[in-house]
This record gives structure tokens, C-alpha cells and sequence, in this order.
């Protein structure tokens, strides 16, 4: 078996874990009478009970994300090379970022909440990296060939996976809200954390990817000037890394804005996110421009 | 990081008065509100730009567009669509963001100063409404709790304000000035990208030159085969560089689903800084610029030039060169015409070059490989009036046949001679092949590069520095024991500051 075949074999395997952890994440929302019973209704989130199939989730997710960064490494190892030479790899690394960031920020907190609208996306995320964009390992075409290239794509898929997360608190944060108004009498609801703490939560996430996104913004402007001789040129790619620049600079003043509550302010953090899925999906494939070769 | 003061007046009614609603269309502008709606707006009209062909990026792709959908073209046409980035909403969207972070950014700064140079605020009436209020007794005197705590105070930073009253002694302390400084920072870096874009735009220059291999250009308006410029460009400015192409070479990917990728394009050429200096070998390749005084030039393409030698009847050369043949596809079909106008009858040469080519039993002769593994040239001659006298300016990659009449056609090998009664003899030496550059100058580059750093200092500073303060009030109770009152405030929740309130207070209880 090649390099690239295990790799792929890996990927694979990743997305049997997902599925798993997606199914044990979803029992958050199912029931959860012991919660009710063990843990503290007044502060749910300083007192985490966690019931045993979200630790098998998180169990399982940690493997996923083991599977991943194997996958990624043996790609790298396959074709020489940092793994983001194309749109397969991109989703790869993305999805990998993602679901780092969400496992890194459950050794500190507690977010059982949102772990399945985490997982879900970066799911559907591999899976259409396997199905629809797979690429066979090879090396880049020379406009990729740069030291910016690394500096670049790493920037922006970290902050792609802070970003991740954030949309993700910001669903889990709608959805509880909109089953509290509903005067829902579901049992989790009492333990679900409140408004204000996932709004903090958002916010932080967000806060930690803009500069990461401004800085990757500057970089592409720079590796630009390098290659095409221009460092912004309002190719599609370009022009939609800025749109979403903006929208999450939106997102920044709407939290701060007298009058804004925080559902509209994550609104409007999720618009930021579906700019940057376009920016990925709907730019590579519906748009010609400079960026296209990074190939289907 | 106070919010922002004009917040809650910016909802008022317009009053009355010209100078009443200008000041009131001013707060409107500046508001958070509205930079907040600004911000939207942009990335909202930005969008066209991306999903429509821009002129700016290259016309043919726009007349494409308009000749594929006359009616929808020609109605988003004259809504700006293709010229989205230049369009009039477009510009009044970012001024108005422009003149509404200046608003914005002048007054914070001098409130911020202010801050700067002012004593942190007075200890609160009642101290244990606050966050984080404790209260301990100690048996130390209320002299050396204060200088004990203004010394832990001095030490890390904070910036302090001492005031003895009847009933004891107010201690203010205040730190993380460096949130409204980065975020100040911050939004009037913004003010300087949109500076550096501007002189970039108005005294820059870009063109495109296709170079021959064994050919070069010097530096000139003529040199070039597109040129765009600002408006407050001056041709006088080239700098007069020299530029010979020695040899180009590019290799594909040969294997594999990427078959026919480009993996590497290396041109090596013979420069010089001005007419006289001496001549440099240099090494030119994707994402490695040259560059003279400012004026950088890239290689972004390439392609393939056939060399053709065209004899008369009587054995005279009319014509022996290398000409460019324009890439059609990603494995190098190519076209390019020759024009001899002082043939005693002037001639063109209509061709298709292709460098791997094979004949598809449908589609007739293609290239299936870039690079030229087989290449074979086809020909069609026309003789007649080539319209090169009539004084219009003509597509040099183009024959208007129209008045020609056509002698023949016919299909090369290297090597091979045509011959044809009426012309002469037509003979294919060989391939070179030719690269196109960009040639460009952004004057305003530097500008934005560092005020993009600083921006994103700016940035770094204002969202992650808290501001904090913490009071501190001590009195002596009356059994001659001391009090110390503690309360901390941070408007961005910072968990940090009941730590640096224990921290404080742990020197506090030390003392004696
Ligand atoms: C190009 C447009 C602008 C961008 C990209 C931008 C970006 C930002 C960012 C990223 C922050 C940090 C938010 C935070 O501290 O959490 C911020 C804060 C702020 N911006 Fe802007 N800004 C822009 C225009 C404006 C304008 C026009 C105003 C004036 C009304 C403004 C007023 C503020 C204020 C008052 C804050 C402080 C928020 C806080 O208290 O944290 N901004 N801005």
C-alpha cells in the first residue's frame, strides 16, 4: 500500500469515528434525566456531569482527530510537501483544525452543547472532501510553490477552526434559546448553558480568529504581490477572504453596540461563517479566477 | 474603553436648524450604529464584484459576458457590475466608512489622551456593590497597608491615584490603557491602507510585455503590449531598465491524473538598470521577481513562438523570425498569424501551432502535452491586402482577410518546406518559445504593508488587553484595627482581576 493509499485509508477511518461521536454528541439533546438529578440546575456550567455517551463522543472525537492528523501527515509524507495543495487537502486540514480547536477548548470548559453542531460540519466536511474533491497525491503547480503558501493556508485554516467553533455555539446558542421560548419543559433544558455564557463564548472564539484571519489576509496580500505583482487584485478569492473579514468585523462592533442582543450579534457571526464556506465551496468551484488551479 | 458616548445621542430626533442637523447628521455618520450598517453594506456590494467578469481584471472576459447575454449585460452594465470595484456605490460606501472611522478616531483619541495624562477615577461611594468586593482587618497600620499596596501597584504596572480623606484613604488604581491605544491604533491604520491603496492608484503602473527568446525591450511606453496607469502617472518615470531573454524552460507534470500540470518555468536573462550599464545574467521564476528602483517585473506566462523563414520565388528572404503564437488551452494549441506587407505582394500566414500534437478522429489535429514532445505547425496562406497601410491601428495577433485571397494550407514538421508557386517557400525551422511579463510599480505598497502591521498590532492590543481597575479604601475601625475595602471593575468581564485582587491583597496581609 502506497503512502497516499493509507492516507486515504485513514480518512476513512476518521469518518466512522465521526459518525460515532456525532451520534453520542446528539443524546445532549435527547435526555438527560441524570443531569437533571446530579448536576447543579443553578450552574450547569461550573459543575460538568458528563453522561456516558458524551464521554464515548469525546473519546471517539480525539480518535478522529488522531486519524486526521495521521491522514494529513502521511498525504504531506506522500507527495513531499505541506498537505494544502488543493481543495481535498484544504477540507482535510480544515476539518482537522476545526475539530482540534473544539477538543482543545473541552480540556478547559465544558462544551458538551455545542460538540455535535461542531462535529456535524466538520463530518459532512471530510465527507465531501473524500467523495467530491478528491485529488490524487501530486506536487503543486509552481504559482503554489512559495514559503507563503505555508505561512498563508496555515493562518487561515486555524482561524477557519476558531471560527468553526464559534458558529457552532452560536447554533447550539439559537437552538436552546428557541426551544426556551417555546416554553420547551424538555429535561435538558434546565442544565443548557445560558445566553450570556455562549455568547462569551462566541465572542472569545471569534476574537482569537480575527487577528489569525487579518494576518492571513496580509500574508495572501503579500505572497500576491509576490507572484501576480499586485498585492490585491479583487480576484473572487480575494474578494470574498475580505468579505468575510468585514462580516466578522461586524460581528465585533455588533457585540459592542448598545441595543444588540446577542442572537442578532450571532447572526450575524454566522453569516461571517457562511462567507467563508463560500469562499471555499462556491468560489473553487463556481468562480474562474487566479485561485482556481488549486484544483477539484 | 469607555462605549461610545455619541451611542445613546445618536438615537435622538433631528433638531431643528442647519447647523442642529448637520451635527446631527455627523453623530449619525459616526456612530457605531452606523459603521456597524457601513461595514455590511461593503461586504454586501462587494459581492457583485466577485461573481461578475470586472474589467479590471481583463475586458475580453466582459465582452464575452455582454455578447453571451446581451440584455441582462447591458442592464448590469449600467449598474456598474463590471467595474464593481471602481463603481460609484462602491466609493461611497468606502468613504463614507473612511470619513466615519476619522470621525470616530479623532475624538477617541483625544478623550483617550485625556485618560492618559488624567489620575484614574476616585474610589465609588459604596465600594461593595462592585464585583469582586472583599473586606478584611488587619492589625498593620493604615499607612503601611497604603504604601504596601502602591508599591504592589507601582511594580506591576498600574497606573494609581492616592487620596487621604477625613474617613481614611482612597487608592484608584487603573491598567490596560493599551486596549483603546491598539484599538486606536487599529481603526486609524485603517485610515492609512485606504491612503497607501489611493497613491498606489493614482501613481502606479502596470503592463504586459511578451518577450522572445534571443529577443529583449528596454523600458518604454512602446515596449509594452497592454499598459495601465494612474491618473498622475508620468511616462518619464520608467526607469529605463534593459531586458534580453536568453533561454526559457518549463516542465510538466508527466504522470498521473495531473498530467500536463506546470511544475517548474525557469527564464534566464541578461538585465541591465539603464541604456549603457553593464548587462547582468538573472534568474527569473513564479513568485521571484526582478526588480529596478521600485518597479517590479514577474513572470506570469508563457508560451511557444514558431520560427519561420518565407523565401520568394527569385530566392529572396522576405521574412525569417520567431513568432508569437498565443496559448488557447491547457496543453498549448496555439495561434498566431505573420505578416509580411514587402512581399511584392503582401502575405499572411494564419497558423495553429500545437507542441504534442496527434490527429483525433474527431476533433481533428489537437495538442495532448504542453511541453513539445511533438509539434507540428499548420499553415494557411493568404495573399492580398493586408490592411497593415490604412493607418488603423491593427491586432497583431490577428489577419483581416477580408480583401486576401487564400492560396493554400498545409501542415509542418520541423524542419519541413512548403513550397507554393505563387509565394515562394515557406520552411518551419524549429520552436523558441516566448514569456509574458508583468510589469508593475504600486507606489503605495510599503504604506499599506506597514500600516497593515500595525493594524494588526493595533488589533492584538484592543481585543485582548483588559481594562481593569481595582479601589481600594482603608480605615480604622474602632478598635484601632485597620479596614481594607477591595472592589475591581472590567467592563470586558475579565477573569483575571479577582487573581490580581488576591495577588495584591496577599502582600497587603503580610504586613505587620
Ligand atoms: C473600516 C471599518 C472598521 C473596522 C474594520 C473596525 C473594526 C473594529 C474592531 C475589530 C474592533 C474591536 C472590537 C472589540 O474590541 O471587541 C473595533 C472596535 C471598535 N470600533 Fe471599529 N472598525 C471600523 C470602523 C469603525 C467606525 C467607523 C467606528 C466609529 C463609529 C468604530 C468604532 C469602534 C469602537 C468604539 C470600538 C470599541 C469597541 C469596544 O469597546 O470594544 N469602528 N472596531
Amino acid at each position: 500500500m502506497t503512502l497516499a493509499q493509507t492516507s486515504l485509508l485513514l480518512v476513512y477511518a476518521s469518518l466512522i469515528a465521526l459518525a460515532i461521536a456525532m451520534i453520542a454528541f446528539a443524546t445532549v439533546y435527547a435526555n438527560t434525566r441524570t443531569k437533571v438529578l446530579v448536576g447543579s440546575a443553578t450552574k450547569p456550567q461550573s459543575q460538568p456531569v458528563r453522561s456516558r455517551a458524551v464521554n464515548i463522543g469525546y473519546s471517539v472525537s480525539w480518535l478522529a482527530l488522531a486519524l486526521l492528523g495521521a491522514a494529513l501527515v502521511t498525504r504531506g509524507l506522500a507527495v513531499m510537501r505541506a498537505p494544502w495543495g488543493n481543495m481535498y487537502e484544504f477540507a482535510l486540514s480544515g476539518a482537522f483544525a476545526g475539530l482540534a480547536a473544539f477538543l482543545v477548548l473541552s480540556l478547559k470548559r465544558n462544551p458538551d452543547w455545542l460538540a455535535v453542531w461542531v462535529v456535524v460540519p466538520v463530518f459532512a466536511l471530510v465527507g465531501l472532501a473524500v467523495t467530491v474533491l478528491y485529488t490524487e497525491a501530486g506536487p503543486l503547480v509552481p504559482a503554489l510553490n512559495s514559503a507563503w503558501l505555508i505561512v498563508h493556508v496555515s493562518a487561515a485554516i486555524v482561524a477557519f477552526g476558531a471560527f468553526t467553533v464559534a458558529a457552532g455555539a452560536s447554533i447550539a446558542c439559537l437552538v436552546i434559546e428557541w426551544m426556551r421560548k417555546r416554553a420547551s419543559d424538555a429535561p435538558w433544558l434546565a442544565t443548557a448553558p445560558t445566553e450570556s455564557v455562549l455568547d462569551r463564548f462566541t465572542y472569545r472564539l471569534t476574537a482569537f480568529g480575527f487577528p489569525i484571519w487579518t494576518f492571513a489576509v496580509i500574508a495572501g496580500a503579500i505572497w500576491a504581490e509576490n507572484a501576480w505583482g499586485r498585492y490585491w487584485g479583487w480576484d473572487p478569492k480575494e474578494t470574498w477572504a475580505l468579505i468575510s473579514w468585514v462580516a466578522y468585523a461586524a460581528y465585533l462592533h455588533a457585540r459592542v453596540t448598545a441595543g444588540w442582543r446577542p442572537n442578532r450579534t450571532m447572526i450575524i457571526g454566522l453569516v461571517g461563517y457562511a462567507t467563508l464556506l463560500f469562499n471555499f465551496f462556491g468560489v473553487n468551484i463556481l468562480i474562474p479566477g487566479l485561485h482556481s488551479y488549486a484544483g477539484i | 474603553m469607555s462605549p461610545d458616548p455619541k451611542k445613546s445621542r445618536a438615537n435622538e430626533a433631528p433638531p431643528i436648524g442647519f447647523i442642529g442637523s448637520t451635527r446631527w447628521a455627523w453623530r449619525q455618520l459616526t456612530s457605531m450604529r452606523t459603521a456597524l450598517i457601513l461595514l455590511l453594506l461593503l461586504a454586501l456590494a462587494a459581492i457583485p464584484g466577485s461573481l461578475f467578469p470586472q474589467r479590471s481584471a481583463g475586458v475580453s472576459a466582459v465582452n464575452q459576458y455582454l455578447e453571451d447575454n446581451p440584455n441582462l449585460g447591458r442592464v448590469l452594465d449600467a449598474l456598474g457590475m463590471f467595474d464593481v470595484f471602481g463603481s460609484i456605490w462602491f466609493t461611497a460606501i468606502y468613504l463614507l466608512l473612511l470619513i466615519s472611522v476619522i470621525g470616530c478616531v479623532v475624538p477617541r483619541l483625544r478623550a483617550h489622551l485625556d485618560s492618559l495624562r488624567s489620575a484614574p477615577p476616585p474610589v465609588p461611594a459604596d465600594l461593595s456593590r462592585l464585583a469582586d468586593y472583599q473586606q478584611l482587618t488587619t492589625k498593620a497600620s493604615a499607612a503601611d497597608v497604603v504604601t504596601t499596596a502602591e508599591a504592589w501597584f507601582r511594580k506591576h504596572h498600574w497606573r494609581l491615584a492616592t487620596k487621604a480623606a477625613k474617613s481614611g484613604t482612597g487608592l484608584s488604581a487603573e491598567k490596560g490603557y493599551a486596549r483603546e491605544t491598539g484599538n486606536l491604533l487599529f481603526h486609524a491604520s485603517l485610515i492609512v491602507i485606504v491612503v497607501g491603496v489611493a497613491v498606489g492608484a493614482l501613481w502606479g503602473y502596470r503592463g504586459q510585455v511578451l518577450v522572445r527568446e534571443g529577443t529583449g525591450f528596454s523600458n518604454t511606453l512602446v515596449a509594452y503590449d497592454e499598459f495601465s496607469a494612474g491618473r498622475l502617472f508620468d511616462a518619464k518615470n520608467l526607469p529605463p531598465f534593459g531586458f534580453e531573454l536568453e533561454d526559457f524552460e518549463a516542465e510538466f507534470e508527466r504522470e498521473g491524473t495531473q498530467k500536463g500540470s506546470p511544475r517548474q518555468f525557469t527564464a534566464s536573462a541578461l538585465t541591465r538598470s539603464e541604456p549603457g550599464a553593464n548587462w547582468q545574467r538573472e534568474t527569473l521564476e513564479v513568485n521571484h521577481p526582478l526588480e529596478f528602483s521600485g518597479t517590479k517585473i514577474f513572470l506570469t506566462g508563457h508560451g511557444y513562438a514558431p520560427v519561420l523563414t518565407v523565401t520568394d520565388p527569385a530566392g529572396h528572404v522576405q521574412f525569417s523570425d520567431s513568432v508569437i503564437f498565443l496559448p488557447r488551452d491547457g496543453n498549448f494549441t496555439s495561434i498566431g498569424v505573420v505578416k509580411i506587407p514587402d512581399a511584392p505582394q503582401q502575405v499572411g500566414l494564419e497558423g495553429i501551432f500545437l507542441p504534442s500534437a496527434v490527429v483525433d478522429e474527431e476533433r481533428g489535429p489537437i495538442s495532448v502535452f504542453p511541453a513539445p514532445d511533438s509539434p507540428a505547425l499548420f499553415l494557411v496562406a493568404w495573399q492580398g491586402d493586408l490592411g497593415v497601410d490604412s493607418g488603423e491601428p491593427q491586432n497583431v495577433y490577428q489577419l483581416r482577410t477580408e480583401d486576401m485571397k487564400r492560396l493554400g494550407v498545409t501542415s509542418l514538421l520541423p524542419g519541413d518546406v512548403w513550397s507554393l508557386p505563387q509565394l515562394g517557400h515557406v520552411r518551419f525551422e524549429g520552436v523558441d518559445r516566448f514569456i509574458s511579463l508583468q510589469i508593475a510599480h504600486e507606489p503605495g505598497r510599503q504604506l499599506v504593508l506597514v500600516a497593515s502591521i500595525a493594524a494588526l498590532i493595533g488589533l492584538l492590543f484592543g481585543l485582548f488587553v483588559p481594562r481593569r481597575r481595582i479601589w481600594l479604601k482603608v480605615t480604622n475601625d474602632t478598635q484601632k484595627k485597620t479596614v481594607v475595602e477591595v472592589a475591581g471593575l472590567s467592563r470586558q468581564g475579565y477573569a483575571g482581576l479577582s487573581s490580581e485582587i488576591a495577588e495584591m491583597l496577599g502582600e497587603v496581609r503580610r504586613v505587620k
